[in-house]
């Protein structure tokens, strides 16, 4: 279970500081929640905070109990954060096998490696010894960032918009993966995006914009607010994803 | 050969037991051992040190291996290796340089190496230098490979030097005839106080013919290193050549790009990327549970693999 307590996040810009996020409190421990709101809204921030990757100006982060505040990106991994990028990361040299069994975190053999990477939908022998570097697509590369969160298996995975960067038709094959991906992951999935059949598939749905929480609640209640209602939410919404 | 000779030869050329196929290794200055087959021969210079390696047209799937370990502080030696490589050849060569110095005077290793490569002979040619000892003096390699090509030929050549060599200026020499091929992969670490220099030139001379020189390297401590690429482009031909280096610590790194187009239909590309590993990487394998030194020693190993 994460607990976020009164996170806030400021940066200094010309002399001032800007409030990003402002008094976020949630606890998160379905088994998948989704985070939407406009562009600019904090999303990416407060998933980089759980992540350890930026040091919240207030609050405090706990999982399942422990303070998790003071703690780094790599102890925060150990304890059970796994955290895929928007925009994943290229490597000259290290393969996709060689990120998969750094995922893991133990020597897997290809067999196990290969499963990870069918379950994405990619054939594992093109893919397995390929590096991880400019000459894979970005939808290809999505799709390994997820195959390494599955290798991870942590008991918290966060998901910061999947569908960004990606060309809708190989989104429309993504979703898939998504659809199934609480079936393949243990433990909670926090996933930050615009997409509706993404937000379709989750528990629980956050709306976060101005760096404060909008809306909270079922996907039930929360979903047919955003769908045709607020045009400002909504351009945000399908303008991601052209 | 004592326990320090046969661990540098396992580094310099992964040889535990003597090698198949033909070999010459050289151990502190002396002959340690050599095999030669049907086709393969292998004869020490009369007036200099060094061998002629001698391959029959025509051979294939055969491999060499002339590795050289010193262990002995303070040697200093000038090799001259000859390589008459048959036409429609295919074969590996491998070459090597291991240095124990664990005295206070400096060894040094000069292999000079010449390749006269046949009408379509295929070579694979491997070279790995590798120095270690913790005494005062300096393990220093001056490596020079002259690459003499004929028609239709194919050389890929992959040098690499990882630890321990204080200092080494690589000469590279080649000149290619029609349709020939030559690849030049070469990877360098370096470290401490270590220098570094690669000065390659090749002369594309004939139509059709084809170079890529492409370097990887990493500088790390105060280690300095100097990557220089000349191509001169003489007929109807096509150049390339890429140096992609990381810098750490206090690491410094030149590439010089020299390419010239003697002939218009010479196409010649020179890329250079020299920087720091980038943020975003360390941050990516500490999300995977590595701590910043792990995932640092990872993205080296894997860029130099």
């Amino acid at each position: 279970m994460l607990e976020l307590q009164h996170i806030s996040y400021d940066v200094e810009q010309d002399g001032d500081n800007k409030g990003i996020l402002h008094d976020i409190s949630l606890t998160i421990n379905e088994r998948f929640v989704a985070i939407t709101g406009p562009n600019g809204g904090g999303k990416s921030t407060l998933a980089k905070i759980i992540a350890g990757i930026l040091t919240p100006t207030q609050g405090k982060i706990l999982l399942d109990g422990e303070d998790i505040t003071g703690l780094n990106i790599t102890d925060r991994a150990r304890r059970g954060i796994s955290f895929a990028f928007q925009q994943p990361v290229r490597f000259k040299g290290l393969t996709v096998k060689d990120l998969i069994t750094l995922a893991s975190g133990k020597n897997i053999g290809v067999p196990e490696a290969c499963n990870y990477l069918s379950e994405v939908g990619l054939c594992a022998k093109d893919y397995i010894d390929r590096e991880v570097d400019a000459s894979l697509s970005g939808g290809e590369l999505k799709r390994i960032e997820i195959a390494m969160i599955m290798a991870r298996g942590t008991k918290l995975s966060v998901f910061d918009e999947p569908e960004a960067g990606i060309d809708l038709w190989s989104f429309t094959n993504l979703i898939q993966v998504f659809e199934h991906l609480h079936e393949k992951i243990n433990g909670s999935i926090l996933i930050i995006s615009h997409q509706e059949r993404i937000l379709n598939i989750a528990d629980r749905i956050i709306v976060l914009a101005d760096g404060r929480v909008q809306k909270d609640g079922p996907r039930k209640d929360i979903l047919p607010t955003l769908l045709g209602q607020t045009p400002d939410v909504c351009s945000a919404l399908t303008g991601k994803v052209r | 050969m004592d326990a320090i000779q046969k661990s540098l030869l396992e580094q310099v050329a992964d040889l535990h037991e003597v090698p198949e196929g033909a070999y010459n290794i050289r151990a502190n200055g002396q002959k340690a051992a050599r095999n030669t087959t049907a086709n393969i021969d292998i004869v020490s210079k009369e007036d200099k040190d060094g061998i002629d390696i001698i391959i029959k047209p025509g051979t294939k799937n055969e491999s060499v291996h002339i590795p050289v370990v010193l262990s002995q502080s303070g040697l200093q030696e000038t090799v001259y290796n000859d390589f008459f490589i048959g036409d429609d050849c295919d074969i590996t060569i491998v070459a090597g340089c291991g240095i124990h110095n664990c005295g206070v005077q400096n060894s040094e290793h000069s292999g000079i190496h010449t390749f006269y490569v046949g009408k379509n002979a295929r070579v694979r040619y491997v070279e790995r230098h590798y120095g270690e000892g913790d005494g005062m003096g300096e393990n220093i390699m001056n490596p020079t490979t002259v690459v003499e090509m004929q028609e239709g030929s194919y050389m890929e050549m992959e040098t690499t030097q990882i630890k321990g060599v204080d200092s080494t200026v690589r000469t590279t020499r080649a000149t290619l005839g029609p349709a020939a091929t030559l690849i030049i992969k070469e990877k360098v670490m370096t470290h401490g106080k270590q220098l570094a220099k690669s000065d390659f030139t090749v002369d594309l001379n004939g139509e059709g013919c084809h170079t890529n020189v492409i370097s990887r390297s990493v500088a790390k401590g105060e280690s300095k290193q100097v990557f220089l690429a000349r191509i001169n482009g003489n007929a109807a031909c096509y150049g390339h050549s890429e140096c992609d280096a990381i810098i750490m610590d206090k690491g410094v790194v030149s590439a010089i790009p020299e390419v010239t187009a003697n002939c218009l239909d010479a196409q010649l590309i020179h890329e250079a990327a020299i920087g720091k590993i980038a943020g975003e990487q360390l941050t990516k394998l500490m999300t995977l549970g590595l701590t910043e030194k792990e995932a640092e020693e990872q993205i080296v190993n894997g860029f130099l693999k």
